[in-house]
């Protein structure tokens, strides 16, 4: 028997979960004010509700169908699983993103897919629901499909046009990982489709001779997601391969997704908690590498088999393996320096670099900027404030790490 | 003596503005000043006498920087009632001192600061958690669609919003109810009021969609319910119909978990063999016919003979006819290269065209290739820098090279670097000492050594630069004349 949209819904949307993008944001603003129809997107995104996981929901994400011809061992869709399958006609996709879209639930639409029959006939049909959502119903909403590296060009390309951000998941930080536990995928395919976007990404954005406008294809950029715990990648294997990506391809985000035990579960992988905390370590040091100036090997080199360190964040982590370059002087440090204590986010180094042309700063001057003093304390001199030798302090660390859990009897 | 005044205090800067104005051109101090809203005013002092001041004489009208009216825009939305007291001190200390607003760590500033983000905050929760029921049309009636929201907002914020609800829900008919005002759109006008309003009472079906699909998408096993109360406060649960989900999925959580890992993986269904024997069924590709350039390419596509190939996008083979009398190599490709998967396409690629077109060599005729196949670099923020390949690389991707001449046949070979020098020769001589003189080669061969494109982009120098760049089109003028 045909399962109910509700059904369906339940099935296709716990399938879509463990994919971490939910992002809205960075694309062009637009609106339906001036020519009708539905949606506006205006540069940051919105999360329109929050699960108790902690994440942010801000699109319809989705599958198109679950059925999938690859038997990838990490994923809850593989085709050796027992979940139960189901799909969705292009039609009842649309209209659910729709329909959400006007009760103000969400931003638009994130519609990924199991491979069927071939990549091209899954390709079409996501590329058809993109492109009937913004011609045939005006919607100007935010939308993110999923690419599949195999599917052709010309379909790549009209994903582009109607699509504000395309992603392709990397999944595995190696290609000997993808090999054991993605058999079917080809990690060279997945690069070469990356390259592919950014190439097609500068090229639109060149204004055109005649008319001097550019063209949008994917405005919002691409993205990728790497599974964090499946294999025995180290945290600075991964952090290099998305160094990597960053710098290959332009990626605007690389997803970091703790593995997380799904039902039905392959024998290859370990039924274990996710590892939260790494996850959590690893977005902070991608940040480091992407805002605040670090190199990947300045991030990881301090911890042991390149892993970070749990119990601190990186920055912290760093700078107690750095004394020599402490206190820095928070009247007179250059930007990069300044970036570099932990403590201080690119906010307070701003409102810190603006604030001290007027007058000498002081500890209270930081506390008003919401800067947390005890964690800045030991690494910075300003007016009216030597931190005596603190930054020498053995027990330095043992001042930042968790509190141990008093255990108590049985 | 104290001036007291009372204003309605609903989001309109234009009455703080006013009296702020009478304030100053009086010069009155700021803490002569009471200022209060009407509601307190009526209730517990009577009505205030609202008058202003007469101004001073020679009284020239103040001038803010823009970024004032922008906070104070903002900070006049706050429910908190010491709002217009804090605008004033600000403005009053303004007059003096231009760049006030620039200290950041100021009390008074810091102050204006933290009322705007709220008002901010508030702001954009509304735009996040404002959930529209659909209040269907009586069946004889046609138009636009209408639904009807109910928020309650902390702060004066519905004139403020109201405009993001109009550029989105633009084909639909729809009213917000709030009790700080309302706001509506009819597909013409966007009318607000601050009026308080009535909560009314709604239902609407497809709730219990984004119910299954709010519970369908939460992951049971990465509980963090902090998180959660830290983006959708408590205080907004009444009024979003997917909140009342949130106990038992926290709940049940737990459960959940242990019952998957307690369901140990099943056998896969046919429909998975059914799969893997299509798969096996498949037939290889057709390949090239061995010994052929194009069998030497497709092979070359999965090299792994040296570690740059997993960094790398893909394998950049050279690129020309199989039966091309003059063959270029370069060092390795580069940044576009890697993406585009050929030879010389990149600025040095561009610069190396330029220059065969200036002296008349076809480039269609020719046969071009790197010594190293794929692109060796450093990741750098959001680029890649060039990274030289070292001996050992050079020796490894040579391999390809010596077969890339075996079939081509060449007769004349041009070197472009020290690095295409060292795999075509194994020679690591200065480059000048052997550049731009034909050297005959064991096989009867000749090479022809000259520097590399991307040599000339990188002289600093502007007048040296142009002068290498006549060195390299009188090589290329040579190179022709060999070749011909």
């Amino acid at each position: 028997m045909k399962k109910s949209l509700k059904e369906r819904l339940a099935i296709l949307s716990d399938a879509a979960k463990y994919d971490a993008s939910c992002a809205s944001s960075g694309t062009v603003k637009r609106d339906s004010s001036a020519s009708g129809g539905l949606g506006s997107t205006e540069g940051s995104g919105i999360c329109h509700a929050y699960a108790p996981d902690g994440r942010c929901i801000s699109l319809l994400k989705i599958l198109l169908t679950n059925f999938c011809i690859y038997d990838c061992a990490y994923c809850i869709n593989r085709s050796s699983s027992n979940v139960e399958r189901a799909r969705f006609t292009p039609e009842e996709v649309i209209w659910l993103t729709l329909e959400f879209y006007r009760r103000n639930y969400i931003e638009g639409l994130f519609l990924s897919s199991g491979i069927i029959r071939s990549s091209d006939h899954t390709m079409e049909d996501m590329v058809r629901i993109a492109r009937e959502l913004r011609t045939i119903h005006n919607f100007r909403g935010y939308i993110h499909l999923k690419t599949i590296p195999e599917a052709s060009a010309h379909l790549i390309e009209e994903a582009g046009l109607y699509a504000d951000r395309l992603s392709i998941n990397i999944e595995l930080p190696t290609d000997a990982g993808i090999g054991k536990f993605a058999p079917e995928k080809r990690p060279d395919n997945i690069r070469r489709s990356m390259g592919e976007l950014r190439l097609k990404m500068e090229e639109m954005a060149e204004p055109t001779l005649q008319t001097k406008r550019r063209k949008k294809f994917a405005p919002a950029g691409q993205s990728t997601q790497m599974i964090v715990g499946a294999d025995g990648a180290s945290d600075a294997t991964i952090l290099g391969t998305s160094a990597r990506l960053y710098g290959s391809y332009g990626l605007k985000r690389v997803y970091y997704s703790a593995f997380s035990p799904i039902p039905d579960s392959s024998k290859n992988l370990p039924l274990i908690k996710p590892p939260l905390m790494r996850e959590h370590r690893l977005y902070q040091a991608d940040w480091l590498y992407r805002f605040y100036g670090f190199d990947i090997g300045e991030i990881t080199s301090s911890g042991a088999d390149g892993m970070l360190d749990l119990d601190l964040d990186p920055k912290l982590a760093w700078a107690l393996g750095h004394r020599e370059r402490f206190p820095v002087d928070i009247n007179r440090a250059d930007r990069e320096m300044l970036l570099r204590v932990p403590g201080l986010g690119t906010k307070s180094v701003k409102s810190i670099l603006s604030a001290r042309r007027f007058r000498k700063l002081r500890l209270e001057d930081l506390k008003r900027l919401s800067v947390s003093l005890k964690k800045v304390q030991p690494f910075i001199t300003a007016e009216g404030w030597t931190p005596h030798r603190l930054g020498d302090r053995a027990d330095l660390r043992a001042m930042f790490e968790p509190k141990p859990e008093q255990l108590s009897l049985l | 003596m104290m001036y007291r005044y009372a204003l309605r205090g609903r989001g309109d800067l234009a009455e703080w503005r006013n009296a702020a104005r009478g304030f100053l051109g009086a010069g009155i101090a700021p803490d002569i000043i009471d200022w209060r809203t009407m509601d307190d005013a009526d209730g517990l002092f009577g009505v205030a006498d609202n008058e202003l001041p007469e101004p001073l004489p020679h009284h020239v009208p103040a001038s803010v920087p823009p970024a004032f009216i922008q906070l104070a825009e903002s900070v006049i939305c706050h429910s908190d009632p010491t709002r217009f007291a804090l605008l004033y001190r600000i403005l009053f200390r303004l007059v003096h001192d231009r760049h006030l607003l620039q200290m950041a760590s100021d009390a008074d500033v810091v102050a204006a600061q933290r009322m705007a983000k709220s008002v901010g905050r508030d702001y954009h929760k509304m735009t996040a958690f404002v959930r529209f029921k659909e209040l269907p049309l009586p069946a004889d009636v046609a138009g636009h669609r209408r639904f009807i929201a109910w928020f309650e907002p902390d702060h004066f914020i519905v004139k403020r919003v109201a405009p993001f609800f109009q550029r989105r829900f633009n084909d639909m008919d729809w009213l917000i109810a709030t009790p700080k005002g309302s706001a509506s759109w009819d597909g013409e006008s966007l009318r607000t009021t601050d009026d308080p309003a009535e909560k009314p009472d709604l239902r609407d079906e497809t709730d219990d969609l984004w119910r299954i699909y709010y519970a369908s998408i939460f992951n049971p096993a990465r509980l963090k319910v902090k998180m959660m109360t830290k983006e959708m406060p408590k205080k907004y649960w009444k009024n979003l119909p997917e909140a009342e989900l949130i106990p038992s999925l926290i709940a049940n959580a737990e459960a959940s978990v242990l019952d998957m890992a307690k369901r140990e993986a099943s056998q896969p269904l046919p429909f998975h063999h059914r799969l893997q024997e299509a798969a096996a069924m498949v037939p290889e590709p057709v390949m090239p016919v061995a010994g052929t350039l194009a069998a030497l390419k497709e092979q070359a596509r999965s090299c792994t003979r040296c570690d740059i190939y997993c960094r790398a996008t893909q394998t950049v083979f050279g690129d020309g006819p199989t039966d091309a009398k003059l063959m270029f190599v370069g060092e390795q490709p580069g940044d576009q290269e890697d993406l585009a998967g050929k030879p010389f396409v990149g600025p040095a690629g561009k610069l190396f065209n330029d220059t065969l077109a200036e002296v008349g060599i076809d480039r269609q005729s020719l046969y071009i290739t790197n010594a190293v196949k794929h692109f060796k670099y450093e990741p750098r923020g959001k680029r890649r820098i060039h990274q030289k390949p070292n001996m050992g690389e050079v020796r490894q991707c040579r391999w390809w090279l010596t077969q890339e001449l075996e079939l081509i046949k060449p007769k004349l070979v041009v070197a472009m670097g020290a690095t295409a020098l060292f795999s075509l020769t194994e020679m690591r001589q200065r480059l000048e000492d052997v550049r731009g003189e034909p050297i005959a080669m064991e096989d009867g061969r000749v090479l022809f050594v000259t520097v590399h494109p991307s040599y000339l982009l990188r002289i600093p120098d502007e007048g040296r630069k142009a002068e290498e760049l006549i060195r390299f089109r009188e090589d290329m003028s040579r190179v022709k004349r060999l070749a011909a």
